[in-house]
């Protein structure tokens, strides 16, 4: 079952919330305001009573799949269990309720809170300061990139590229892209890890930076991490570390400890805050010493037990984000390190990586492997080995979704065709990590047995495939002025 | 599962890290039980003085305002809150259809054609606008225009710097400017005259990026009816609380013709074999994940779940209910900034301009006045002197619906004591 839009549920008839009247003696706006100044026409919201409201939602609720109901293995995005006390605390009302522009004075719990969230993140990730700025991973990440660009910059140094690994996230090269550099791909090899000869080719006196995911995109980890780091660092370039991918190591080894020079981190993978069906998250950034000068301002100061705003850093690279960044996810993360501790944070990693091996093991007959194991937290397979059934990692997809399956992430890391990236955690159970397999199995079979019938999966949920092209081709004719339907939003049926 | 998998021990998994590498343990306490955690948690919590939201007349682009327990509600659903990005659109219908209604919510009170899914905040949102300008016109400067809020212009030039684009603060628009930013109503609370600065971005051949109020919208002529080319904003006061600043929610809408620059996620209707309509991520071939460095921008994890508050919120009110919202503000605002003017000493910085639900007044020794009204547990107007050396003694106070008549007395009380 769909669900009608809001607006389509929205009736004239319906009386507005009653509200506070203004109960002083005050001007009306048309008394004031001139007309050319105001609304002509009331904005065309939906009007619908609290319970129509409460039940619309609650049917759209239940058209989600999500981790609170389903086994969610995303690779790279860490959907692991978002423990419902980091809920309760950012709901207090001493945090939810603080103005942005209180005294500091009167928010000492609250910087304390940053305070010590910072040090647990470099204690975590093995740098000297962060900034909590960043309201998410890409935002980080270029956050980053402009430190590092700043920090050449007041040595005189014009570096223009940023080298990337074909393997990288998108946002990787975009971020670099919106910093201002050249973006320069560096190949994987054949065992999936970043090839040192490319490496060794690209790096010039051009370079700023290369930017890196360790365990990479694929799940592996950079075995040579410490060569590349001290390739890199003998041009005078810089090492980022790209934190999706964070939750394979804590309390095993540290990004700084590898060389890296800058760290995001996803507050919302690693730290368990809710991902919200795309955000809020927050990605603070790490940085080693020499790169400390450059954070954003305000920073988080501690004197003699008093916490203060410090915003006199003369060559900060600014703000990158009003007021101190998504203080909500702040707290929710700082509870959840909290309650881990350094022991249930390392332990959690270690859980991770035992998961993603088993399960890869469980399915390493039914789907191609391109690269040997063992894998870190997540691994990337194939499904090529089905493509002469007709059968692709898209039909997979669809079919676990219909097993209660969210599917894991797909097409992606490009470098290997059909890609199926699974990543499932620490916080699932042997168990579903059994039936997931099963489902694989199964649907592999069916693939082999009856290929035609995985094209037209799903088929028990409230719709099935949806004509994503058809839905383009209708976008450009309104973007080219041949349809007034916009397809982006709804738009009231002209009567 | 050792077994299963075919080794011995853990580390035969991690067998690819460098032993100089391996960390015996991370310098951090051992965990904590749940009622451990909270107890400390709690004792942060309590180290905080909260303001009571109608004792409360400070602004500044964060206020506060009454949220309905529906928003809560519907936000606290874990089958909203812990999905992510509806990549697997048959899986993700509550959520993409919830982008969808914020995206027709947020074009309806532009008055633009669309909008996107949302951004982090009011900040970079004028920073996006400005990217888009940047590419649309080919020119590399943009004007900002009065007092916009500082913050956003902070960012603006951060992001600015990396596109090697040039921020201007004032001035006429030339054929080297690809935008106009202006503020509506703007950081100290006044009017701009939003038609008169679209009409000269136009003219020399410049977009109009509107940073607007949403609740404004209930009472001011829309963006898109004054012409402005994109409209931006931050959507805390849809039903976020302030929560120190974080997070809420940056909307962007624009014009049919600049669709395609839109930053980040974009949901449409799409439909299934059965003609069964449904929704789906679109114009995908924008964004970092396909484009790479030639997206449009680096946004990936948006705020989603704050876009859902905003939809809530705004479907709740109404369009009657937002504008009960707006004038009862505005009333009670127009009656405060009347009685405080009136006070020895006190008076409006710019008496010839009108405004909303927040004014600037200069006041004799403001800061004192404002740590006065903190001792009787009242947050008073902001000092804005910090953000611009000519507004000295100046305070912007601001009143919404939660400022009942009551807690306006108390304030003048202590004022006049």
């Amino acid at each position: 079952m769909t669900e009608p839009l809001s607006f389509e549920l929205s009736r004239p008839a319906v009386d507005p919330p009653r509200l506070p009247e203004a109960d002083v003696a005050g001007p009306a706006p048309a008394d004031v305001l001139p007309r050319e100044a105001l609304r002509a026409k009331a904005p065309g919201l939906p009007r619908l009573s609290e319970p129509e409201i409460m039940r619309h939602y609650s049917r759209l609720a239940s058209l989600n799949y999500s981790i609170s109901e389903n086994f969610y293995p995303l690779g790279s995005c860490t959907m692991k269990y978002n423990p419902v006390a980091n809920e309760a605390a950012a709901a207090l009302p001493g945090f939810a309720d603080l103005h942005p522009y209180q005294d500091e004075s009167t928010i000492q719990g609250a910087l304390e809170l940053m305070w010590r969230l910072e040090q647990a993140l470099c204690a975590v990730v093995g740098v000297d300061r962060v900034t909590l700025q960043p309201a998410a991973g890409a935002h980080g990440e270029w956050t980053a990139l402009r430190m590092i660009r700043a920090y050449q910059h007041s040595r005189g140094e014009a570096r223009t590229e940023v080298l990337v690994p074909d393997s990288a996230h998108g946002t990787n090269p975009a971020s670099a892209a919106l910093s201002g550099f050249q973006v320069v791909e560096v190949n994987s090899g054949a065992d999936g890890r970043i090839s040192l000869a490319d490496l060794e080719s690209k790096l010039s006196p051009r370079t700023s930076a290369l930017m890196l995911t360790n365990p990479n995109t694929l799940g592996l980890f950079e075995r040579e991490i410490l060569d590349i780091a001290e390739l890199v660092h003998s041009t005078g370039a810089m090492l980022y570390y790209d934190g999706a991918n964070l939750n394979a190591f804590m309390g095993i080894c540290r990004p700084g400890d590898m060389g890296f020079d800058a760290v995001h981190m996803n507050l919302h993978k690693t730290f368990t805050t809710p991902h919200g069906g795309g955000g809020p998250g927050a990605g603070p950034v790490g940085v080693k010493a020499e790169l400390v000068p450059f954070l954003p301002a305000p920073m988080v100061e501690r004197n003699n037990g008093k916490l203060t705003l410090d915003y006199k850093r003369p060559q900060s690279i600014g703000r990158v984000r009003s007021f101190y960044g998504n203080f909500g996810m702040l707290v929710r993360a700082y509870t959840y390190i909290l309650a881990m501790g350094g022991d249930g944070l390392s332990q959690a990693s270690q859980d991770a990586v035992l998961s993603a091996n088993y399960l890869r093991k469980l399915v390493e007959n039914d789907l191609e492997m391109p690269h040997d194991g063992p894998c870190m937290h997540e691994f990337v397979a194939s499904a090529h080995n089905l493509n002469h059934d007709g059968v692709r990692a898209l039909d997979i997809a669809k079919a676990l979704l219909d097993r209660d399956f969210y599917a894991p992430t797909i097409y992606f890391p490009l470098v290997v065709p059909e890609a199926i990236m699974v990543e499932p955690t620490e916080t699932e159970s042997k168990a579903t990590l059994d039936a997931f397999a099963q489902a694989i199995k199964e649907i592999v079979a069916q693939a082999k047995t009856d290929p035609q019938s995985l094209h037209d999966e799903p088929k028990k949920l409230p719709v099935g495939r949806l004509d994503e092209v058809a839905a383009a081709r209708r976008i450009n004719a309104y973007l080219q002025g041949q349809s007034e339907d916009p397809v982006l939003r709804w738009k009231a049926p002209a009567d | 599962m050792l077994e299963a998998i075919g080794v011995r021990e853990m580390n035969d998994l991690l067998v690819d890290i460098p032993q100089s590498l391996r960390l015996e343990s991370l310098r951090l306490p051992d965990g904590l039980s749940e009622f451990e955690t909270m107890a400390q948690v709690a004792a942060l919590a309590k180290r905080n003085y909260v303001y009571p939201d109608r004792l409360t007349f400070r602004g500044g682009g964060i206020y506060r305002r009454f949220i309905p327990a529906a928003v809560a509600a519907v936000t606290s659903k874990p089958e909203f809150y812990t999905a992510y990005t509806p990549y697997q659109a048959e899986a993700s219908q509550g959520t993409l259809q919830a982008i969808y209604e914020f995206q027709t919510l947020i074009a309806e009170l532009t008055a633009l054609d669309v909008a996107n899914a949302s951004l982090y905040d009011g900040a970079t949102a004028v920073a996006e606008a400005a990217m888009m300008a940047y590419v649309h016109t080919g020119r590399d400067e943009v004007i900002v225009s009065g007092y916009v809020h500082p913050e956003y212009v902070q960012v603006l030039r951060a992001f600015g710097e990396g596109r090697g684009i040039k921020v201007r603060k004032g001035g006429e628009p030339s054929k080297k400017t690809a935008a106009v930013i202006f503020q509506q109503p703007d950081f100290l609370g006044l009017l701009v005259d939003a038609r008169g600065l679209t009409t000269a971005a136009h003219d020399a051949g410049a977009l109009a990026i509107a940073c607007v109020d949403p609740i404004s919208l209930a009472i001011l002529a829309p963006p898109g009816e004054y012409g402005a080319d994109i409209a931006v904003g931050e959507g805390q006061q849809l039903g976020l609380p302030p929560a120190l600043g974080g997070p809420h929610v940056g909307f962007i809408a624009c014009r049919r013709e600049l669709v395609r620059k839109l930053p980040g996620r974009l949901v449409g209707a799409a439909h299934d074999a059965a003609g069964r309509r449904g929704f789906v991520l679109a114009l995908a071939a924008r964004e970092q994940h396909i484009r790479r460095e030639r997206a449009t921008s680096n946004i990936c994890t948006n705020h989603s779940l704050c876009a859902l508050a905003a939809a809530v919120y705004l479907t709740y009110m109404g369009p009657y209910g937002l504008r009960q919202v707006a004038e009862v503000s505005f009333k009670r605002a127009h009656s405060l900034a009347e009685r405080l003017s009136s006070l020895p000493g006190w008076e409006p910085v710019f008496p010839e301009r009108q405004f909303l639900n927040e004014f600037p007044l200069r006041v004799p020794k403001s800061s004192s006045v404002v740590k006065k009204l903190a001792r009787k547990g009242i947050l008073g107007g902001l000092e804005v002197h910090r953000w611009f050396r000519e507004l000295k003694d100046v305070l912007t106070f601001t009143c919404t619906e939660v400022n009942d008549p009551r807690a306006m007395d108390e304030l003048l009380a202590v004022l006049q004591s």
